[in-house]
């Protein structure tokens, strides 16, 4: 029987798409490389439409799903791929090497992240997650003659391969006490094992096999205690792909771990024990992302740990979901993943579009020093202002989405039951997260520029800078669209 | 249909915002006008809403509501009712005084006008709205603008009071937040609607009451300022610019009591019942040390602001009064001083702010003791600064005494030791503020002053309708107290449930 391809449609024009940039860039090109971001966004473009066509279901046995959480990611993915693309054009021509390679590799890291929030068990997940990594590694390393990035580069991989290592150790343990690897069926055989009381002898093994693939998945994430290699890579890496990193990967992250902890895990025996390790590392990447972020001087640096607390609110929605289906609540709304997934959507917006204007920034004076930016209201107050949009949405200020989306985050908590010291922690943390954001714009808006030298910022950029601080407006003051939509992706789960 | 007065109300501002954004930097005249012109129109609008209105019920008036998140259950429901209407009229008043008496700013002008007018869409929507998802969005913006007002428009340390401001306000908020949510979730079917909650309060049980009860109550105390959270008050009210210190003063501060009595009091009458005696204490204590304090300033600005700690004690100890009297009839007299103070400090505040910062566009410092005998120099400026002087310790006739009349004549039927002790406030007032006229405009003429201006005639207009108000509420009271009683007898027998 011939496998049913029309549902990996996307998956399969991007990964084509790729290789024809690669090729394009081979044959064709010889100078003029920005016209690949332009081919790279028009392929792009015509995966996010094709995403919307394709069918729901399962094929290749059940390893790939198509369904409304996986559509949910795929257009974050494909939107934060588009912003990353398009705040690259400068950080290309500077470069004197493999221009061509850049955009095809991300490209082909989409391609992975794609597979991963389909993936319906562990080994097809493993491979669409080093599909991921691997791509990044090399980027993450792409400034080669900068000593910063090439750290990047080795931090990542080394650390990657060892949370891969732990992840594939967790995903082992599990398929030996279930003899699956498909995660409905390791979900059957638990329940299966639970009824028939048999499940003690091997209960450690089964725990251990999560916490190993919680762990795992956390240094994707870059949640704490997993988050050594962030601020080193975030800072040493190529501008775009920090920015890449810090949305889409952890994105990424994010869909692995629902997919496993909901689709394989999901049993009521389960969900406080992963429920409240998830509430810890949730609590310690709000607390140590936010304290640590206060001290940074480096704006990629303060990005970097501020989006390690960003995904600790992120988690607060998962630990939500666990309560819901441990108490079986019969609330109308599951807020759970809907709140995560709406979180991100918003998140994306405000940190990409915050990172593109450092991009824009450093473009022109070459500096990614917080101190820099002093005046720049006056010598740019574009650039000022939607900086100060971006930064203020992920602080949490209303009418922006970052508001909503924190709202959304801790409803769910509360709605859950049991987690309101989670909650409060997150707020608090919060605070001293508009302190930092808040320094930032106090450099731009109250300190005098030292120069009166205007910025130029490219019209790719320019557009996505603002495209990216309208969507942050709007899905403010005009959220129900996107609400809908991420509810979509929880309807999946049961709920 | 009726025209939505309300949203007219809180989004003319906006309208003017974007308009002042998209006019060039260089046309600083046009700026100006354009930002009165749409600081106008609400204030319009407020004649208008304050003859429409139906002073004899309680019930709400002006009111729109519409869907705005379904998923959520947000509405973006409005309406005013006795203690909206007072605040709304205020707030569009001051905001209008605040913009025209910003126009000696200089620097970066049409970022200060924008800012302003948002900050206006702010102030208003807090009075307007009745969904709690709206009242918070509207509470947060606010900050956002005044943030960059005091930051790049203050005084010296204006970086340092900027970010205090803001941290405090966040810091409150989000206990709000908390507490919007923990009541969202336990009623069924779910509701943010105000009205809803407040149909519903005697349901909530006493936990929780008490807990949503002290989560409100940091989120308001830290606007008001309560005692114990005003330490970012001094620093925000002495470097914000003029026309900002007026809006903090004269707004911002009643937003944290127009919370208390728009939404924990009829709420969660268990817990106002509860700490309605923490109320009065802390109330007293705001009074007593904010005289104290001020008594111990040598900037004039520095003892306007703390003066307002001390006078917004009074609404506190106004509103801890609540009972139903023997006879069945609800006591509102402590409830009517509270609102009477709310505006009345509002006006009289305002002016004071605007000013001494008259003073200080002139002379370049606010050291009390670098003045002396002004009177003879600047005649209708003593005279004015004199007349304020006298309505902020109470003199009768004027509007100030009315609301400490009221609070302590409510005071005295339920607390009367405290308010005992309050009635010291008074004296100390009056003692701090008769210092400072006899220093700055009584006694020997500082000669280094010889070549003082007098008030101008755009400052007079400024201050002009804050005086007839001040005088005519404090002759003539009795529009106020019809306007805010019925609604006030309303919250009375709710918190009596």
């Amino acid at each position: 029987m011939i496998p049913d391809f029309s549902m990996l449609m996307p998956e399969l024009f991007l990964f084509l798409w790729a290789i024809l940039v690669f090729l394009i860039d081979l044959f064709f090109l010889k100078e003029k490389k920005d016209v690949l971001a332009y081919v790279s966004l028009l392929g792009l473009a015509i995966t996010l439409v094709l995403i919307c066509i394709v069918p729901e279901g399962r094929t290749f046995g059940t390893s790939f799903i198509s369904d409304g959480f996986a559509f949910f990611f795929k257009i974050v993915f494909i939107a934060s791929t588009m912003i990353a693309v398009a705040s690259s054009g400068q950080l290309i021509s500077r470069l004197r090497y493999n221009r061509g390679e850049y955009y095809g590799l991300i490209l082909l890291t989409t391609v992975g992240m794609m597979f991963l929030a389909s993936a319906g068990e562990m080994i097809s997940l493993y491979v669409a997650l080093e599909l991921t990594t691997i791509g990044l590694f090399i980027l993450a390393a792409y400034r080669k003659n900068s000593v910063e990035s090439a750290e990047a580069g080795l931090k990542y991989l080394i650390l990657g391969a060892i949370s891969s290592a732990i992840l594939l150790f967790g995903m082992s343990m599990t398929y030996g006490v279930t003899g699956s690897t498909d995660f409905a069926r390791i979900h059957d055989v638990i329940q299966m094992k639970l009824n028939q009381g048999i499940i003690k002898a091997a209960w450690d093994v089964h725990v251990l096999g999560l916490m190993m693939i919680i762990a795992g998945l956390s240094f994707k994430l870059a949640v704490v205690p997993f988050h050594m290699w962030a601020p080193d890579v975030y800072q040493g890496a190529p501008t775009p792909i920090t920015s890449f990193l810090s949305v889409a990967s952890k994105a990424a992250g994010l869909a692995a771990l629902v997919r496993i902890l909901i689709g394989a895990f999901g049993i009521d025996a389960f969900m406080d024990d992963w429920g409240i390790m998830i509430a810890v590392l949730a609590s310690l990447a709000m607390i140590v992302g936010n304290i640590s972020a206060v001290l940074q001087s480096n704006i990629k640096r303060m990005l970097a740990y501020s989006s390690i607390a960003q995904a600790g609110y992120i988690l607060v929605g998962l630990v939500a979901m666990s309560r819901y289906y441990s108490f079986n609540n019969t609330s109308p709304w599951d807020l759970g993943v809907s709140s995560m997934s709406f979180y991100i959507l918003g998140y994306m917006f405000a940190n990409m579009g915050a990172f593109a204007v450092a991009i824009a920034f450093s473009n022109h004076y070459g500096s990614d020093k917080i101190r820099d930016y002093a005046g720049l209201a006056k010598k740019s107050p574009v650039l000022a202002a939607t900086m100060s949009i971006f930064l203020l949405s992920l602080a949490g200020i209303p009418p922006l989405v970052g508001f909503l989306a924190k709202y959304y985050i801790f409803a769910s908590a509360i709605s859950a039951g049991g987690y309101l010291w989670l909650v409060l922690i997150g707020l608090l943390t919060s605070v001293i997260a508009l302190f930092y954001y808040a320094s930032i714009i106090r450099q731009m808006y109250f300190v005098e520029p030292a120069t009166d030298e205007k910025v130029s910022v490219p019209p790719l950029l320019y557009a996505t800078i603002g495209i990216a601080a309208f969507c942050t407006i709007l899905i403010g003051c005009y959220p129900q669209p996107f609400v809908t939509l991420a509810e979509k992706a929880t309807s999946v789960f049961g709920g | 249909m009726d025209i939505p007065l309300l949203t007219l109300m809180i989004f003319t501002p906006l309208v003017g915002m974007i308009v002042v954004m998209m006019l060039k930097q260089s046309q600083v005249q046009l700026i100006r006008y354009t930002s009165a012109f749409f600081a106008s129109l609400p204030l319009l609008l407020s004649f208008l809403m304050l003859a429409q209105y139906d002073w004899t019920t309680s019930q709400l008036q002006f009111v729109e509501n519409h869907l705005w998140i379904p998923s959520l259950n947000v509405y973006y429901h409005l309406g005013a009712d006795g203690i909206s209407v007072p605040m709304l009229f205020l707030t569009a008043l001051l905001s209008f005084i605040s913009i025209v008496a910003s126009f000696n700013i200089k620097d970066r002008v049409k970022e200060y006008f924008a800012f302003f007018l948002l900050l206006e869409v702010g102030m208003m929507g807090v009075f307007a709205a009745l969904d709690f998802f709206l009242f918070y969005v509207f509470w947060e913006i606010m900050l956002v603008p005044m943030y960059f007002l005091i930051g790049i428009w203050g005084g010296p340390r204006k970086i340092y009071a900027a970010i205090k401001f803001f941290l405090y306000t966040l810091f409150g908020s989000i206990f709000m937040l908390v507490g919007i949510l923990l009541l969202y979730f336990n009623t069924d079917p779910h509701t943010l609607s105000i009205m809803e909650l407040i149909k519903l309060g005697p349901t909530f049980g006493k936990d929780l009451q008490l807990l949503v009860w002290i989560f409100f109550f940091i989120a308001f105390a830290i606007k008001v300022p309560v005692f114990p959270f005003h330490t970012w008050l001094p620093d925000a009210h002495v470097e914000a610019p003029t026309a900002v210190s007026v809006i903090l003063a004269g707004v911002l501060l009643k937003m944290g009591t127009y919370g208390i009595l728009r939404i924990s009091y009829p709420m969660l009458p268990f817990g106002t019942n509860y700490f309605s005696l923490m109320l009065a204490i802390l109330g007293t204590i705001g009074i007593i040390y904010g005289a104290l304090v001020s008594m111990a300033q040598k900037d004039l600005k520095k003892l306007v602001a703390y003066s307002s700690v001390s006078h917004m004690g009074y609404t506190l100890l106004g509103m801890s009064v609540f009972f139903i009297a023997s006879d069945g009839t609800p006591f509102i007299t402590g409830l009517s001083g509270c609102m009477f103070q709310m505006f009345s400090h509002g006006l009289i505040t305002g002016a004071l702010f605007l000013l001494v910062g008259v003073l200080y566009d002139r002379a370049h410092t606010r050291e009390i003791a670098a003045f002396g005998g002004l009177w003879a120099k600047v005649p209708v400026y003593g005279s004015l600064m004199v007349f304020f002087s006298m309505a902020s310790l109470g003199l009768p006739g004027l509007s100030g005494f009315v609301s400490e009349f009221l609070v302590f004549v409510g005071g005295f039927a339920k607390y009367p030791v405290v308010t005992g002790i309050a009635v010291l406030g008074v004296v100390l007032t009056a003692g701090y503020m008769l210092r400072m006229v006899q220093r700055v405009f009584l006694g020997p003429f500082n000669t280094k002053w010889e070549g003082l201006k007098d008030i101008s005639a755009r400052e007079i207009f400024c201050v002009a309708p804050l005086l007839l108000l001040t005088l005519a509420i404090g002759i003539y009271p009795k529009p106020l107290t019809n306007l805010i009683a019925a609604t006030l007898e309303n919250i009375v027998t709710l918190v009596g449930r």
